[in-house]
């Protein structure tokens, strides 16, 4: 019968308006229920798979929960643990970068020696197309993928090409927005410094070995005695005292208002982290 | 290796043609790479019409140009001619692999045009002639394509440089460690490259208009007296009902089209300038902005390529991967299409916002696997970058078991019998699978004309010969039934993924070299597979060097437009529109 195709389509169509309208009736719908309140009518939506329908999130109020691998532009890794930037300037993510738009300038000791340290990185926001290789192939584990994508700014040049400054994050910040992956890296990097730190112990038992022995000839011979192991240990000590001070005078530059920017800023992230980690929690605890 | 290939791989003669046509094969492109014979430049037509009419290669499915100007590699050394000219051919009736035709032409040399053996050509060979400047002799409508007349130069030779030229191949020395860094905005483009043609003056220019073709008569031939005249009307570049940056040139009277030209190149980029530039692995997310609404295949598509060609092994589970994945993207695809199709019919926004609700959730997958909605990159040579995280299965299996073919059942009930879409759908845009074959066009379109040809069973890629599907063919070749043939193969890609996900497997996602360093050995391939809009092919020529020496795209939609003008002959300007919506295009890849 001619309209009965036209009927059944309007069924349809009737059957989602009666079922927005029975979820929309209660005072806290129900297609709400994988979202987390953070008051103040900010909420973080996270719709479960099998919820029917699909909810319009009403953004800027409501926001959708990332998922951890979600990326946008990268960010570089402050290692809170030792003070330092994992990052060695190796240039290896500015070499798989497909659109270029990174640049990396290498530090220079005192005498004009290379370190491993950048004194300059940029990334151009505006040129970045988000592939992630750079993080891929990072042998450091030093530049990781921010999920922050609020970046809008009046300008694209300079504000959008981001200075190490405005790239570099605490350790504790990506861990909130990358914890499977932290937790995996973390037990990697443990593994692999306890492999070093035991080879380095051999070799200074080799070497201790073979100054007892060479010892032993100088006794013989009555030679100048060198440095004990505990000698060499304490020297160790003092360079990495050295090595961490240096890297503090080159982070905060001397001025104190830069060094209290800087810390200010990571704390700042450190915050914003935790109340990351902490919707994530509890969006995947609802679900 | 398929029959096919194999014939081709051996010299001369061996083509399989007779006897009277052997002295037209000079030879073979290489001795040890997949292989193409090498065509004498004034026999080339002979040839093509000799291996479609007797062989049965009834499909042009790729004709490209490669510059060889410098080219490094041991393969072509000692010969001049530095055009090379490509054509891959198929056959839809057996399927199996394609047969690759090259003919060289020394720079500023004319090729004969194959439109008169398939007028599929059309499109490629003004491509050719727009970005390298070969000229075909023959063609009915040489123009530049995707360029505007007033370009200079034929961007895709080698000698041609960029605005933002640095450097022939990434990475650029400037980037680290001492180099001197310069931001884009410090430089300045239009300082060089802004040359126009000898002879060219941009102010006297004037578009021409007067090439659209009065390919039917008015239809008033019965009254004389009515004093009736056909006039050119643009439809775009800037309309919605463009599906993106879309032009169509069109003879009317009153609403009835007389002929009809896509216009296209708003969006050209010059993405295969840029493959150049990039090594292989950086093209990945290049290929992530092709036909933006599958990623997941365009990725697939550019890895089987250089798999085959640096011959990469990919482990089983990252097989199943790339099923499961490319299979949601079809899904996506279709259900975004109908959605249009109706869209362009009028039926603003409920059945398009009906169709994509499901495709949010897919999204939302390939968010949690890849890191990105959209822009998936997702794909590595050798497999596939990430495995799936936790919990990720269970909602695919939820989606694929329960969620989408109950979405496609409700899709059906709203749509499929409606008088409306009948109405304006049964028996508009009609044209025979012959004709479509003939024009290069591919996917779901030839299949709604009841050709069941699918890659995915022809010449089986990846493990599609493992599952248990089924090519949906429907017999009307309109517009109804393109709308239709959407549907069911979207249920049959949901049968796949069931058994996708219930069969994947435990183990390695990424083996062999997928590594950013890969150098391809040298020599050209063809990789091509089924993409939710038709046949997605990459030729790929490598020198041996950490770049392609050559990277073109057979893009689908691009190819599948040499139909539009033949189907929307004759009628109305509204039809048109859904003529347009039903062979489903994606500006960036339609543009590149």
């Amino acid at each position: 019968m001619f309209g009965t195709g036209l009927l059944k389509g309007l069924g349809v169509t009737l059957k989602h308006a009666l079922e927005t309208f029975e979820d929309d009736r209660e005072s806290v719908p129900d297609r709400y229920k994988g979202s987390l309140d953070l008051g103040n009518n900010r909420k973080v939506i996270q719709q479960p798979i099998d919820q029917e329908g699909l909810l319009t999130i009403q953004y800027p109020e409501e926001k959708r929960l990332l998922p951890e691998r979600f990326r946008y532009i990268p960010m570089l890794i402050w290692d809170s643990e030792k003070q330092e930037d994992r990052c060695t300037a190796c240039g290896i993510c500015a070499k798989v970068c497909p659109p270029q738009c990174i640049w990396i300038v290498r530090d220079s000791d005192e005498n004009g020696k290379p370190v491993t340290r950048c004194s300059e990185f940029y990334i151009d926001a505006a040129v970045c197309m988000s592939c992630s290789f750079c993080v891929e192939f990072c042998p450091f584990d030093a530049i990781k993928m921010n999920h922050d994508y609020e970046l809008a700014v009046y300008d694209r040049y300079p504000q959008l090409v981001y200075d190490m400054e405005e790239l570099t994050v605490p350790l504790e910040y990506y861990a909130a927005l990358w914890p499977t992956q932290y937790e995996e890296e973390q037990a990697r990097r443990k593994e692999e410094e306890e492999q070093k730190r035991k080879q380095e112990e051999e070799k200074a038992a080799r070497a201790a070995a073979k100054q007892a022995a060479a010892a032993q000839k100088a006794e013989a011979g009555a030679g100048a005695p060198k440095r004990s192991a505990a000698e060499l240990q304490a020297l160790a000590k003092e360079r990495a005292a050295q090595r961490q001070a240096q890297t503090q005078t080159a982070d905060g530059g001397g001025d104190d208002d830069a060094a209290a920017a800087k810390r200010a800023r990571m704390e700042e992230l450190k915050r914003r982290a935790q109340e990351r980690a902490r919707q994530r929690k509890s969006g995947n605890g609802s679900s | 290796m398929t029959e096919a290939t194999a014939v081709a791989k051996t010299p001369a003669n061996d083509l399989g043609l007779e006897q009277d046509l052997a002295d037209a094969v000079l030879g073979t492109w290489a001795e040890d790479t997949e292989t193409a014979a090498v065509i004498a430049p004034d026999r080339i037509l002979e040839v093509l019409t000799r291996l479609r009419d007797v062989h049965g290669y009834d499909f042009l499915s790729n004709l490209t140009c490669v510059d060889y100007e410098g080219y490094g590699g041991k393969l072509r050394a000692g010969i001049d001619a530095r055009l090379e000219v490509v054509y891959n051919l198929y056959s839809t009736r057996r399927g199996g692999g394609s047969i690759a035709l090259h003919v060289r032409v020394p720079e500023d040399d004319t090729v004969p045009s194959a439109t008169s053996v398939y007028p599929g050509a059309n499109l490629q060979e003004r491509e050719v002639y727009d970005l390298f400047g070969v000229k075909f002799d023959g063609h009915p409508n040489l123009r530049r394509i995707l360029l505007w007349d007033g370009f200079h130069g034929h961007p895709m030779r080698k000698d041609w440089h960029e605005a933002y030229y640095e450097e022939d191949a990434k990475p650029f020395r400037s980037r680290h460690p001492k180099g001197e860094y310069e931001f884009h905005e410090d430089k300045v483009p239009w300082a060089k490259n802004t040359t126009y043609p000898a002879g060219w003056d941009p102010d006297s220019w004037q578009e021409a208009v007067a090439y659209v073709p009065v390919s039917q008569a008015p239809q008033h031939e019965d009254k004389p007296h009515l004093d009736t005249e056909s006039i050119v009307v643009n439809l775009g570049p800037h309309h919605p009902s463009t599906h993106g940056v879309f032009r169509m040139l069109t003879r009317v009277e009153g609403e009835t089209i007389l002929a009809l030209e896509p216009e296209m190149g708003y969006l050209h980029r010059n993405h295969e300038k840029i493959g150049e530039r990039n090594t292989w692995l950086m093209n990945m997310p290049f290929t992530d902005r092709l036909d933006y609404l599958n990623s997941m295949s365009n990725n697939w598509a550019y890895a089987l390529a250089v798999e085959k060609l640096a011959d990469i092994e990919v482990p089983e589970r990252a097989e199943y991967l790339r099923v499961i994945m490319a299979e949601f993207s079809r899904i996506v695809n279709h259900a975004w299409s109908i959605g249009f199709i109706l869209n362009d019919l009028g039926a603003l926004q409920t059945p398009a916002l009906y169709a994509i609700e499901e495709r949010e959730m897919i999204l939302d997958l390939f968010e949690a696997v890849s890191g990105a909605r959209m822009m998936c990159n997702y794909m590595r040579f050798g497999g596939v970058v990430r495995d799936l995280p936790e919990g990720w299965h269970e909602q695919a299996a939820y989606l694929a078991n329960e969620r989408l073919p109950r979405a496609l059942d409700e899709l059906d009930r709203l749509l499929t019998e409606n008088e409306i879409l009948m109405a304006r759908g049964r028996g508009v845009g009609y044209l025979s699978v012959e004709d479509l074959i003939a024009l290069s066009v591919s996917g779901p379109m030839i299949r709604a004309g009841g050709l069941p040809y699918d890659i995915r069973k022809a010449e089986p890629y990846g493990i599609y010969d493992r599952f248990d599907f089924d090519i949906p063919t429907l017999p009307n070749s309109d517009i109804y039934d393109r709308y239709y043939i959407r549907l069911l193969e979207a249920r049959e890609s949901v049968r796949i993924l069931q058994q996708a996900l219930r069969d994947i497997p435990e183990g390695e996602i990424l083996g062999g070299r997928g590594g950013y360093t890969l150098r391809a050995p040298e020599g050209e391939v063809y990789g091509r597979l089924e993409a939710p809009k038709g046949e997605l092919g990459f030729y790929l020529a490598s020198d041996g060097k950490t770049q392609p020496w050559r990277y073109h795209v057979r893009s689908p939609s691009y190819i599948n437009l040499n139909a539009l003008g033949p189907m929307s002959v004759g009628y109305k300007v509204a039809d048109a529109i859904v003529i347009l919506g039903a062979i489903d295009i994606v500006l960036g890849e339609v543009d590149r």
